[in-house]
């Protein structure tokens, strides 16, 4: 696939066309995501269309990397711009959740207590400083979501998905390829298990507890927080099975196996953005 | 403002295989050279977009009274004007600057993660077209002025949502890009430039990826919640329902506020490299810079309010982050006066990329200054949302970053082309910049501070003279700047042939690479020649 | 007489711009200082804040000219006598701790400096305590509502709208004294008296400026904010909304009547009796003209900025009620739109604003004019029935 280069160069890829071809999926992505949000026709046409430009896309380039990866193209010093890179991508993960506690920390702290104050009574009269609120102007009573019901499962679920990781990770360490598959698969499971339950927990409060996205503060931060750390799970869980499949297939060894270790970074990110959205969006 | 292929480099090709040539060459390439280069054209022709806007808004300034376009469509294309100014062209300009340049400063064959870079740049034109597009959609783009207030910008049309979209994909191509950069500098320097070591453009970049790195993911969170606030019913900005519109205006400024330095940082860069070679004297203070720099970086996070002196914060927020920003004042300080002393007993010549150095540092200096009064709440209290503020900004992003962004070109397209640029037609550039420049912006204080408020379309009388003369300085300015594409053109084409260090003042590994530098350059690492360091 | 002092303005401001073009802004700038036109400072303050605040900013300018003239002298030493084409050879020299850290410190001692009394100015302008007076601004697209909270004028309540006529802004005709910064009903306080203004918006945010007094605050919807003022002279102070708040931002101007207290006394006991003769019968029933002819002006003040005089709207943004579903179907829904307004739209609830009686006749209006020619009409019982809905 590609040309040999000598051991001690850095590996600077071929020309490509998978830039393009992922820019044109995302201009189609916005443009139907921008028709379908304002009822206009064919919207969702596009939108699926981008979707299948984009996924085409994301199998093309990454099949390249990975038989890039699997030539030896990548010497040390490649691997440690990759370690560089996903770090500093991890962290721009972290910034953007930071933007949506923030609003939570906001609403709570400052905003609502401001609404219910004395200074704002005139405005809004008899709304009281309490969490959760759906805001003064709210009618509709709602139930919020407890902390000790399928949240609580839910932690349990993803640290031990953790844990199968690690020791699937010791399983590819240690030349164990049958760990590490098992381990791998185990994760995946467990990561399955918790966005099925993540949704029956929307479809329950939609259909019982009367907390939608609409619910003033409350439903917004609760659907914005969870709502973007599930959709997170998604994607740990596909790079998940990519990097089964890849396992299976036999790739990475014990010395070389970066994007194992990608994935799996990402996914203890993941898991340790679930603790504190268990802790500040559903216990306290 | 890459030149065709020299026979220099046609035996680097050998081992390359064959390259795919015209339009595939652009749309396919890995190079850094070429990436950079449409970098810079990209960010020209948004430059002249976002430029004939502001030419719309000051041609509707020009006198009293509505002449050529409706209220709406002023605001339209003041929010554009900005949006593509500060998105389209200071911002790709310099990020153009980086990919040619941060390789061939530090020994690299190429960026850190080549087919990236190049997504990186072309995910610029589907945002281009989404914003630009806006403009002909029921409703018309956002009015909102670039700041994207809510609750106004939940009235807009769906030319909101198209914003919202660009402003996601822009933020996409600038952490791809800053991921890239970081990675370029901490991992593939030359064995023995330790970083201390490292040339100031370099330093420049690394602190401002890391600053784009930790805020466009939060502009990107402000907008989504704008998004669902606007069309699924949340209420984050709705106090009906708990939220805040202030809210959005923190998260907003949190980004905003880095965002204005990732601007300055890298022109603050450029001019570190042109201002020593042109005294022909080592910079001063190499490492009070770099520290300078840091401190730059990490206190603009902490400064954001000031922003929102007026939207009634409470006292102690309005005096800590008026205290927080006159902080900056200092770090800025020394890398002033560090360039101040570096000319000082130096052997100065005065061509087309020092007088646009000393152009940036006269007036982002005047700028910054005017910035400090802005922080003072109380006298901002006067100042916020009028003229003042627009003279403020303009002074230190027209004259100091696009001024360096131009000292830049000038100094660093004979390596690019080959070729040394005209130089008297350089000279004339600066000048009618320099000129029409302040024609077009000194005014602007004075409407300021007798209050003419900014962001409307029309103006009570007393505001006439200055506008006037306002928008006659901008059509100056404005069309001055056509001069460069003649000055590019003609140095792509032809012109003086150039040596590999045009400058003898110049340092650095750049100049010790052939003019034009060939398509592939240190593919094994140069030897570090403490020489051509900068520490 | 205006109209011709106006047109002469014109004419000299022709010539003195080309002549400011030879010798460059700044400089026929200062030589025009005579004229009011060429305003390079703050508006004359009328507060003792606003003086303390004018002050503040005088001795930043000095500091700062100052700094600038420093840093620059050098820079221009440098290039007159430092130059390579006279011969001049570059020292040798790149660091120099002590210089590097004294020129620390020194801008770190000037910014302290100078935060003493911004820091003093601040604190002052942020103390509202003890008003002898109380007005609660609401800011809408695009006027200002008042309501006098305290004092003999409690209880007054109005609306205070641009009346600079759409022909002076449309070039159509000659501009007048105070073009774009007056209206209808100015807010009237009394003069030496420590007003105290509720600020809140009801549909984005507005900003209640008048720099005379060095006050401006952020009118949010939702919150609401304060400021104070306590004028010293007697006047007539002008100022404009400043936070960009869409179409008309550039159309809603401040304007505050600061009068003795006798004067004030009288106003208010005149607007009082106004409001009095004003009130509407709640149980009238109006024929359908009369009603007609009330809705046209509160159609004309309230309406006509986004669905336009002919009632053709500004499609898409703001949709025509010439000829529109709702104004031609039933009457519930048009009074629903009408006192709810629509989220997340320009379209405001006017049920807050407006009283039933204007509210029907605005529906009345609407139904009956231009082409919509319905020939019925809205009582106000029927519309104070439908705001429970
Ligand atoms: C490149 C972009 C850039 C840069 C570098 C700056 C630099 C600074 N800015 Fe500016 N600013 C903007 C871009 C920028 N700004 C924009 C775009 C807006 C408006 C946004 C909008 O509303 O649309 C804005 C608005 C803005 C405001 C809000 C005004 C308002 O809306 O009411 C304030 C208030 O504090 C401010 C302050 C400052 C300060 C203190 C600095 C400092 O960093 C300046 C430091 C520099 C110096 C001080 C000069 C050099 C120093 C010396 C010579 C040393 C000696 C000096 C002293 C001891 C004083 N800026
Ligand atoms: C880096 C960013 C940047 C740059 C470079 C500029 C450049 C210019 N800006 Fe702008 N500006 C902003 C960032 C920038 N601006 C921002 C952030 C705002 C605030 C917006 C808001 O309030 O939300 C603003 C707002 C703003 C206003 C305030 C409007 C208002 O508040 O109502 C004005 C008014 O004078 C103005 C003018 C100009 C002018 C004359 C230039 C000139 O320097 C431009 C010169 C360039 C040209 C004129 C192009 C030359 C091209 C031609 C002559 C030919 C055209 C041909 C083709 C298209 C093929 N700008
Ligand atoms: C700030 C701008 C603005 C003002 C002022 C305004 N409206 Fe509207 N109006 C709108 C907008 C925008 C809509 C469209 C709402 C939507 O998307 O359905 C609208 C819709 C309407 C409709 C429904 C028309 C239709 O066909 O959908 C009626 C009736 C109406 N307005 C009446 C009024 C009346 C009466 C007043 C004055 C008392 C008024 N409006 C003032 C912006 C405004
Ligand atoms: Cu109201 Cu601007
Ligand atoms: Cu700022």
């Amino acid at each position: 696939m590609s040309h040999p280069v000598s051991a001690n160069r850095y590996y600077v890829p071929e020309p490509s066309y998978w830039p393009l071809v992922g820019s044109f999926a995302l201009l189609l992505l916005a443009s139907g995501a921008v028709l379908t949000m304002n009822s206009i026709a064919n919207g969702g046409f596009l939108l699926a269309g981008g979707f299948a430009v984009l996924a085409v896309m994301l199998f093309g380039w990454f099949g390249r990397v990975i038989g890039e990866s699997e030539a030896g193209s990548y010497n040390p010093q490649v691997d440690r711009s990759f370690r560089w890179s996903m770090s500093w991508f991890i962290f721009s993960e972290v910034m953007f959740f930071a933007a949506f506690f923030g609003a939570l920390f906001y609403v709570r702290v400052l905003s609502v207590p401001e609404i219910a104050s004395l200074d704002q009574a005139a405005l809004w009269d008899g709304f009281k400083d309490q969490w959760p609120t759906a805001g003064p102007a709210a009618k509709d009573m709602f139930t919020p979501m407890h902390a000790w019901g399928i949240p609580a499962v839910n932690t349990l679920l993803l640290l031990s998905s953790g844990v199968t990781l690690t020791w699937a990770h010791w399983g590819l360490l240690a030349n164990k390829r049958q760990q590490l598959i098992i381990g791998l698969a185990l994760t995946i499971v467990l990561g399955l298990v918790f966005i099925s339950l993540q949704a029956y927990e929307y479809f329950e409060a939609y259909s019982h507890l009367n907390l939608k996205m609409t619910t003033g503060v409350y439903g917004s931060t609760f659907y914005m927080l969870t709502g973007f750390h599930g959709f997170h799970v998604t994607l740990g869980a596909t790079m998940l099975i990519v990097i089964l499949l890849r396992s299976v297939k036999g790739h990475f060894t014990a010395e070389r196996h970066f994007a194992f270790e990608a994935v799996a970074w990402y996914w203890h990110f993941v898991d340790v953005v679930w603790l504190g959205l268990f802790i500040v969006v559903y216990w306290l | 403002m890459q030149a065709t292929h020299t026979a220099g480099a046609a035996d680097h090709h050998a081992d390359h295989g064959p390259q795919p040539t015209g339009l595939m060459r652009w749309i396919t390439t890995t190079n850094h050279k070429d990436i950079g280069t449409m970098y810079l054209w990209f960010s020209f022709v948004m430059f002249l977009v976002g430029g004939a806007m502001s030419l719309i808004i000051r041609a509707e300034l020009l006198s009293p009274g509505l002449q050529y376009v409706q209220p709406e469509f002023y605001n339209q294309m003041l929010t554009l004007h900005a949006l593509i100014m500060v998105f389209g062209a200071i911002m790709p300009a310099f990020v153009g600057f980086a990919n040619w340049m941060i390789p061939l400063m530090i020994g690299a064959p190429d960026m850190a993660f080549a087919r990236m870079n190049n997504w990186s740049f072309w995910l610029l034109p589907p945002a281009a077209i989404l914003l630009t597009a806006s403009i002909f959609v029921p409703g018309g783009a956002a009015g909102t002025g670039w700041t994207l207030y809510p609750p106004l910008s939940i009235q807009m049309g769906m030319g909101m949502d198209m914003a919202i979209f660009a402003i996601h994909i822009l933020g996409m191509s600038s952490i791809m890009g800053s991921i890239n950069i970081i990675t370029t500098i901490l991992n593939m320097r030359t064995p023995g430039m330790d970083l201390m070591k490292m040339p100031l453009f370099c330093w420049t970049w690394l602190v401002t990826a890391f600053l784009l790195i930790a805020s466009m993911p939060i502009l990107a969170g402000a907008v989504t919640m704008l998004l669902t606030d606007r069309h699924f019913g949340t209420s984050f900005f709705s106090a009906a329902g708990g939220g805040d519109p202030v809210l959005f205006q923190h998260i907003f400024w949190f980004f905003g506020h880095p965002e204005v330095y990732i601007i300055a940082l890298p022109a603050f860069g450029v001019v570190s490299h042109v201002i020593p070679a042109f005294s022909r004297k080592q910079l001063f203070g190499y490492a009070s810079m770099v520290y300078a720099i840091a401190a730059i970086g990490l206190i603009s996070f902490f400064v954001w309010a000031h922003h929102m002196y007026v939207t009634g914060i409470p006292l102690t927020g309005q005096l800590y982050f008026m205290y927080a920003t006159m902080l900056i004042a200092i770090p800025t300080g020394v890398k002033v006066f560090n360039w101040v002393t570096t000319m000082w007993r130096g052997s100065l010549s005065f061509e087309t990329p020092m007088l646009f150095a000393l152009g940036f540092l006269v007036l982002f200096t005047i700028g910054g200054l005017t910035g400090l009064v802005l922080a003072m709440t109380a006298v901002d209290i006067q100042l916020q949302d009028t003229y003042y503020v627009v003279a403020h900004f303009h002074y230190v992003m027209v004259a100091g970053a696009l001024f360096s962004a131009y000292a830049g070109l000038y100094y660093w397209l004979p390596k690019w082309t080959g070729h040394m640029y005209n130089e008297s037609l350089g000279k004339l550039h600066f000048w009618l910049s320099m000129i029409f420049f302040n024609i077009a912006f000194f005014p602007q204080h004075f409407l300021g501070l007798a209050g003419m408020p900014r962001r409307i379309p029309d103006y009570a009388q007393q505001f006439a003279d200055f506008n006037m003369i306002s928008t006659i300085g901008s059509f100056g300015f404005g069309f001055s700047q056509l001069l460069v594409l003649v000055v590019v053109f003609q140095t792509m084409k032809g012109g003086a042939k150039a040596e590999a260090r045009p400058w003898d003042g110049a340092r650095g590994l750049e100049w010790t690479v052939p003019s034009p530098a060939p398509h592939h350059t240190f593919e094994d690492p140069p030897a570090f020649n403490p020489a051509e360091a900068h520490g | 007489m205006a109209e011709v002092s106006n047109n002469n303005r014109d004419l000299n401001r022709g010539w003195r711009v080309s002549a400011g073009l030879v010798v460059a802004s700044l400089i026929s700038a200062l030589s025009g200082t005579a004229n009011a036109a060429w305003e390079l400072n703050l508006q004359e303050p009328v507060t003792a804040l606003a003086k303390r605040v004018y002050d503040l900013h005088s001795l930043l300018l000095w500091v700062i000219v100052i700094i600038f003239v420093g840093v620059f002298a050098v820079v221009a030493w440098s290039i007159v006598f430092h130059r390579k084409s006279r011969g001049h050879k570059a020292a040798d020299f790149h660091d120099n701790t002590k210089v590097e850290i004294a020129w620390t410190i020194v801008p770190t001692l000037i910014l302290i400096a100078i935060a003493v009394p911004a820091t003093t100015t601040l604190v002052e302008m942020r103390d509202s305590s003890q008003p002898d007076l109380t007005i609660k601004a609401t800011g809408y697209q695009w006027k200002w509502g008042y309501e006098y909270l305290s004092g003999d004028a409690a209880g007054l309540k109005y609306m205070s709208v641009m009346s600079t006529p759409r022909d002076q802004i449309e070039n159509k005709a000659p501009k007048g004294e105070h073009y774009l910064l007056e209206v209808d009903r100015p807010l009237v306080v009394p003069v030496g008296q420590k007003v105290r203004m509720l600020l809140t918006a009801s549909d984005v945010i507005h900003n209640w400026s008048v720099p005379a007094f060095a006050v401006k605050t952020d009118a949010v919807p939702g919150f609401l904010r304060d400021t104070w003022f306590r004028a010293e002279k007697e006047g007539t102070y002008r100022g404009q909304c400043s936070e960009l708040c869409g179409k008309d931002h550039g159309f809603m101007p401040v304007v505050v009547e600061v009068v003795s207290a006798e004067k004030y006394a009288a106003w208010t006991a005149g607007q009082k009796k106004e409001m009095a003769a004003a009130a509407d019968d709640p149980a009238k029933i109006w024929k359908l003209d009369e009603l007609v002819a009330r809705g046209e002006k509160v159609y004309a003040a309230n309406c006509a900025a986004c669905h336009q005089p002919a009632g053709q709207g500004l499609p898409p943004a703001f949709p025509a009620l010439d000829g529109s579903k709702i104004v031609k179907g039933p009457k519930e829904a048009h009074l629903d739109i009408v006192i709810k307004g629509k989220a997340g739209t320009a379209m405001a609830a006017y049920g807050g604003q407006l009283g039933d009686t204007d509210i029907a006749a605005v529906v009345a209006y609407e139904r009956n004019a231009w082409s919509n020619k319905l020939g019925e009409l809205v009582q106000p019982a029927e519309v104070k029935a439908r705001r429970g809905n």
